[in-house]
C-alpha cells in the first residue's frame, strides 16, 4: 500500500474540498488511520474504491467506537513574572475539554492489489441521540449489517442506509449498550422489594 | 429403583430369581418413559456442541435411550437448554417449553444456562433459565463435559423412575389440575417483563448487614 501521506495528497487532488487528515498511532502497530470529515466521507471513499491505483474493493470490518470528553491538561510558557519578579517566561498548565464523540471506522481492503487495510474514521459532532453520518452501504454491501450493529449499539444513524433496524436488541429496545454510559436494569430494588413482601406476610 | 418400590420386598425379590417379575404398573411405566427421554434439538452456544459431542460415537447417549433428538417441541419431552440465554431469546425458550406436551423435563446445562455464568452482568444475558421455567437437573461446568452432560441425564431418569403417578404428591403431568405452561415474559424498554416469575423462583434474600451499611451511608 502507498504511505498515507501520499493516499492523503493524491484525496486532495481529487477532491480539493476534502477534509481529510492523518490520525498517527503511536502503538507497536504503528496502523496510522485516515480521519474523514462526515461531509465528505462519502465522495473520498467512491475515490479510494473507484481510483485505479488504490481499487479498495472489499471493507472487511466496520465497528463503532464512543469517546467520552477528554480532559488535557497542557503545559504552556508564556510570558509573565517569576517569582522574583522579573520578567521571563512562565510555564502555565492549561487545561481543556475535547468534547465526546461517536466514531465509526472501515477497515478497506483491496484485493485486486492485495494491499490493505486502509483505517478509515468518521466521527459525529456530539455523543447525543440525534447523531448521522453517511452510510457506505452504497459503496461496500459489506458494511449492510455491521453498520446496523454500530446503529443498535452506539446510536449512530447512516444516513443513506438501505434498512437501518437493530440487529443484535429487540426492535423496542431502549438505549445503546455498547455507549459508555449505558446503565443496565437494575434488579437490587425490584429484589428488595420482593423481600420486603415476604416478610410482611 | 425407589427403595420402597415393590421390587425391594424380598418377597418380590426371591420370586424374582426364580423368574417370575413381579411389579407396579407405576414402575413399569416410570422405567419405560425414562429409558425413551426424547430431547428437543436446539442449542444456544458453546455448550451445545458439547450436547452434540455426548450424542454422537465416543460417549454415545444412546445407550441410556435419549438420542432421538426431535427438531419439534411437540415431538419431544426434555428440554435441554444449552448455552447462554439472552433476553432476545428468553421468550422463545419459555414458548417452546410451553408448547412441549406433558410430561415433559428441562435440564438446564452450563453455567449461563445456569445463572448467566461469565457473562452474567451483560446487558442482554438472562441470569438463569429458572426464572421462568422449572428445572429438574442443573449441570454445572463452562462448557460441562459429555461425562457430565450423560451423568445429568441419568440423574434426571433417577428422578423419573421415583415419581408418583397418583396421591398428593404425584407428579405434575399426573395433576390435570395443573397446567403446563409458564407465562412468556415480554421485552419491556432495556429489560424483560417481569424480570422472573415469582411462582417458580424468588429473589435470594438480601443480607441484613450488608442492607444496613446502606442505610447508614445513607443518613
Amino acid at each position: 500500500m502507498l504511505p498515507l501521506e501520499d493516499i492523503r495528497t493524491q484525496i486532495m487532488e481529487a477532491l480539493p474540498g476534502a477534509a481529510c487528515e492523518i490520525v498517527p498511532n503511536p502503538g507497536p502497530s504503528g496502523q496510522d488511520s485516515l480521519l474523514v470529515d462526515s461531509a465528505s466521507v462519502l465522495d473520498v471513499a467512491r475515490f479510494l474504491r473507484d481510483d485505479e491505483r488504490h481499487q479498495f474493493d472489499y471493507c472487511s470490518n466496520t465497528s463503532g467506537v464512543d469517546w467520552l470528553d477528554q480532559k488535557v491538561s497542557e503545559t504552556v510558557k508564556v510570558a509573565g513574572t517569576d517569582a522574583e519578579g522579573q520578567a521571563n517566561e512562565v510555564e502555565e498548565t492549561l487545561e481543556r475539554v475535547i468534547p465526546g464523540y461517536l466514531e465509526a471506522v472501515y477497515h478497506l481492503y483491496s484485493v485486486a492489489l492485495s494491499v490493505g487495510p486502509l483505517v478509515l474514521r468518521v466521527r459525529t459532532g456530539n455523543r447525543s441521540e440525534d447523531v448521522e453520518i453517511p452510510s457506505l452501504t452504497p459503496l461496500w454491501r459489506s458494511c449492510e449489517f455491521q453498520e446496523r450493529e454500530i446503529f443498535d449499539l452506539y446510536g449512530i444513524r447512516f444516513s443513506g442506509h438501505p434498512d437501518l433496524r437493530r440487529l443484535l436488541m429487540w426492535d423496542t429496545f431502549e438505549g445503546h449498550p455498547m455507549r459508555r454510559d449505558y446503565q443496565a436494569p437494575d434488579e437490587t430494588l425490584a429484589f428488595a422489594s420482593a423481600n420486603g413482601k415476604e416478610d410482611a406476610s | 429403583m425407589a427403595i420402597n418400590s415393590i421390587e425391594a420386598q424380598p418377597d418380590v425379590q426371591a420370586l424374582s430369581q426364580q423368574g417370575v417379575h413381579v411389579t407396579s404398573l407405576e414402575s413399569l411405566y416410570n422405567w419405560g418413559r425414562s429409558n425413551s427421554l426424547w430431547p428437543l434439538q436446539f442449542g444456544l452456544a458453546c455448550c451445545a456442541i458439547e450436547m452434540i459431542a455426548a450424542t454422537m460415537a465416543r460417549h454415545d447417549m444412546a445407550r441410556f435411550g435419549a438420542e432421538v433428538f426431535r427438531p419439534s417441541p411437540r415431538q419431544a419431552d426434555l428440554m435441554i437448554v444449552a448455552g447462554t440465554v439472552t433476553k432476545k431469546m428468553a421468550p422463545m425458550v419459555v414458548r417452546l417449553y410451553n408448547q412441549m406436551p406433558e410430561p415433559k423435563y428441562v435440564i438446564a446445562m452450563g453455567a449461563c444456562a445456569i445463572s448467566g455464568g461469565p457473562f452474567r452482568d451483560g446487558y442482554n444475558v438472562l441470569k438463569g433459565i429458572d426464572r421462568y421455567i422449572p428445572v429438574d437437573v442443573f449441570i454445572p461446568g463452562c462448557p460441562p463435559r459429555p461425562e457430565a452432560m450423560l451423568d445429568g441425564v441419568i440423574q434426571l431418569q433417577e428422578k423419573i423412575r421415583g415419581q408418583k403417578l397418583t396421591g398428593p404428591h404425584r407428579a405434575r403431568h399426573a395433576d390435570k389440575s395443573v397446567r403446563g405452561d409458564y407465562p412468556v415474559p415480554e421485552y419491556a424498554g432495556g429489560d424483560l417483563s417481569p424480570p422472573y416469575n415469582p411462582e417458580i423462583w424468588s429473589p435470594p434474600p438480601v443480607p441484613e448487614s450488608s442492607a444496613e451499611d446502606e442505610s447508614d451511608s445513607e443518613t
